[in-house]
């Protein structure tokens, strides 16, 4: 049953698309990047503030013959939520009232400045996401790092995560993080595991529309992919299938 | 089955180097000897290991990891599996160096201990479940006991206990001629097993490692010494079995990873030993009852390979599974049903000589 599906899915790549019932919850790889493209594009539109999403092609190895494989990149994102003595102090400039400790230009904010000489080391994270032809869904990697490189553990990331998010990780069968080699840079990163990705995609899917004849566009696959994905690291973005 | 008696009982024997950095005092101590199971990973030998040189190492953390000839070794491999992608020309004892310091978390993912290995065990697990049966929850619902007693078993190297949980997952098997033939337990007279086949299509979990090595070398022992992982590609992709199609060969499952290195059906120079059980420690005098499958395939085979022709893409020099270096001929179910790993992964290295 389950590869009669698969190959249903998998034999022409563009507008491949099937009603949601009976959907297994995966895409294929071309189906990826058509659906990357669109995220990409959908992202610098909803102007969250973030740099935009790229692209990157993997080189090609001699002897294999893989269709050309890439994936989206999002890199140098600051985690780290300010602690309430930085929003304090951030507040007072914004009263007029006496600057603490910074020198220069008074009417220069530099919010930077002020959340460093707290003490508050930033948090930078990269993320990854990259097509598993296994599990055939998108998968996020990430590794997180202080301002000097530094590489952070599991436990200093989860800190800087919204509390649901490490309750949830570490209660749902859905949603867990394991270490790995990136598929492409061959170091360790961190993953959210697949495993489970193409049942709660299908729930998603069938949950946000009462037509049960809703087609499962690649186009809105990614979307509503990181709108689930995203929420462990508090991205949040709309899930846009009920339209 | 007979062939995986022999792979769980297939070791490699060590032997183990204190790192310079971390002698403490003079002489150095003489290294480990240490057999090491082909189906295990190096972090579990640690408890064997350490012994040897607690007397000897700094006072601090110990965080155990192995190089060969300064390529850090990735923990999550079979030790059976890194043996035969480093070492070509196989050396016996196999040398390598312990550190229990200085661990090189820039390129190793970290280990903290067997729990590290276990999980990294299960999930392998999970990937082949899902690859075969397209979801993985037969290990996901699997009871704390049943998950202990599997991992316990592969540490152990127990076969029967093994077997034993695994089969409760249900994962599948692909249908071979021997299987059938050779079938005790069987409730089907001869005339019965009758090979019409099911209309099924298997999906087998398959790891390959290929080497690219771009000088020029005849023998094995000439061949250049890998000195980092840059050199060697993996590719994480299942094979298709179609059921109906009784003559899919070893040949064929490599064809369809590695297209670029076949063309018009003719193989390159590839080694074509025979059944060869190089590192399983065992009485010689044993019948290899794989030689005999392998002998009876070959009669059948309808693909015979030619030598001398080399593809755009490369030359196959070296083809190792559970350290054998394999006929083509054999049918490619057997190879999955026989020369797999604990975790359901078919394991091969391939040796590929690319054009300059």
């Amino acid at each position: 049953m389950f590869s009669a599906i698969n190959s249903r899915w998998n034999c022409s790549g563009l507008q491949q698309v099937m009603d949601v019932l009976h959907w297994d919850g995966t895409l294929s790889a071309q189906d990826f990047r058509i659906g990357a493209f669109a995220f990409a594009q959908e992202w610098e539109s909803l102007n969250l503030g973030f740099p935009p999403w790229s692209w990157v092609l993997c080189p090609k190895h001699p002897c294999l013959a893989s269709p050309e494989e890439g994936y989206l990149s999002l890199e140098n994102i600051c985690i780290s939520r300010p602690n309430e003595e930085d929003i304090h102090q951030i507040s007072q400039i914004d009263n007029g009232e006496e600057q603490t400790g910074c020198s220069g230009d008074e009417n220069f904010v530099d919010n930077a400045t002020l959340v460093q000489s707290s003490h508050h080391e930033l948090h930078y994270c990269d993320f990854h996401i990259v097509y598993s032809s296994i599990f055939r869904v998108p998968v996020l990697y990430f590794r997180a790092y202080c301002s000097d490189g530094r590489p952070l553990l599991l436990d200093e990331i989860e800190k800087e995560l919204p509390v649901c998010s490490s309750k949830e990780l570490s209660e749902s069968k859905w949603t867990f993080i394991t270490q790995e080699e990136h598929p492409y840079l061959k170091r360790p990163w961190y993953k959210l595991h697949p495993c489970g990705t193409n049942e709660w995609m299908k729930l998603l899917f069938l949950s946000h529309t009462a037509n049960p004849k809703f087609e499962a566009v690649p186009e809105l696959y990614l979307l509503s992919w990181f709108s689930v994905a995203g929420q462990v690291f508090g991205l949040r973005i709309p899930s846009k299938i009920s339209n | 089955m007979e062939a995986q008696k022999y792979v769980w009982e297939g070791a490699i024997p060590l032997q183990i180097h204190l790192h310079e950095s971390q002698v403490t005092a003079l002489p150095p101590p003489p290294p480990a000897l240490i057999l090491a199971p082909r189906i295990g990973y190096m972090p579990l030998l640690a408890s064997l290991i350490k012994p040897y040189f607690s007397s000897t190492l700094p006072p601090g953390v110990d965080t155990i990891w192995f190089d060969y000839n300064g390529i850090p070794l990735k923990w999550y491999v079979p030790t059976g599996v890194l043996f035969d992608l480093l070492c070509p020309e196989p050396e016996r004892p196999w040398n390598i160096t312990v550190h229990f310091r200085g661990y090189p978390g820039n390129v190793l993912i970290p280990c903290e201990g067997e729990d590290s290995v276990k999980w990294s065990f299960i999930n392998s697990l999970k990937e082949a479940a899902y690859i075969m049966n397209g979801n993985c929850k037969n290990v996901m619902n699997m009871s704390q006991s049943d998950q202990s007693e599997l991992w316990n078993s592969v540490m152990n190297g127990n076969l029967e206990a093994y077997q034993r949980v695994s089969s409760k997952l249900k994962l599948a098997t692909f249908d071979d001629e021997y299987r059938t033939l050779c079938s005790q337990k069987s409730q089907q007279s001869f005339g019965e097993t009758d090979l019409t086949a099911q209309v099924n299509t298997g999906r087998v979990p398959i790891r390959l490692y290929v080497l690219s090595i771009r000088e020029d070398f005849d023998d094995l022992d000439e061949m250049p010494r890998i000195d980092c992982w840059e050199k060697i590609s993996y590719i994480n992709r299942p094979v298709e079995i179609h059921q109906e199609d009784t003559c899919f060969t070893l040949h064929d499952a490599l064809k369809t990873l590695l297209p670029e290195l076949f063309s018009d059906e003719s193989l390159t120079n590839v080694k074509l030993g025979g059944v060869d059980f190089q590192d399983a420690v065992r009485n010689p005098n044993e019948d290899v009852s794989s030689d005999k499958v392998v002998e009876d395939h070959g009669k059948n085979a309808h693909k015979h390979p030619e030598a001398g022709h080399i593809s755009s893409g490369g030359e196959i020099k070296l083809i190792r599974i559970q350290g054998i270096e394999p006929k083509l001929e054999i049918p490619f179910s057997w190879v999955a049903n026989n020369l797999i790993n604990p975790d359901y992964f078919l394991h091969i290295c391939v040796y590929v000589k690319v054009a300059q």
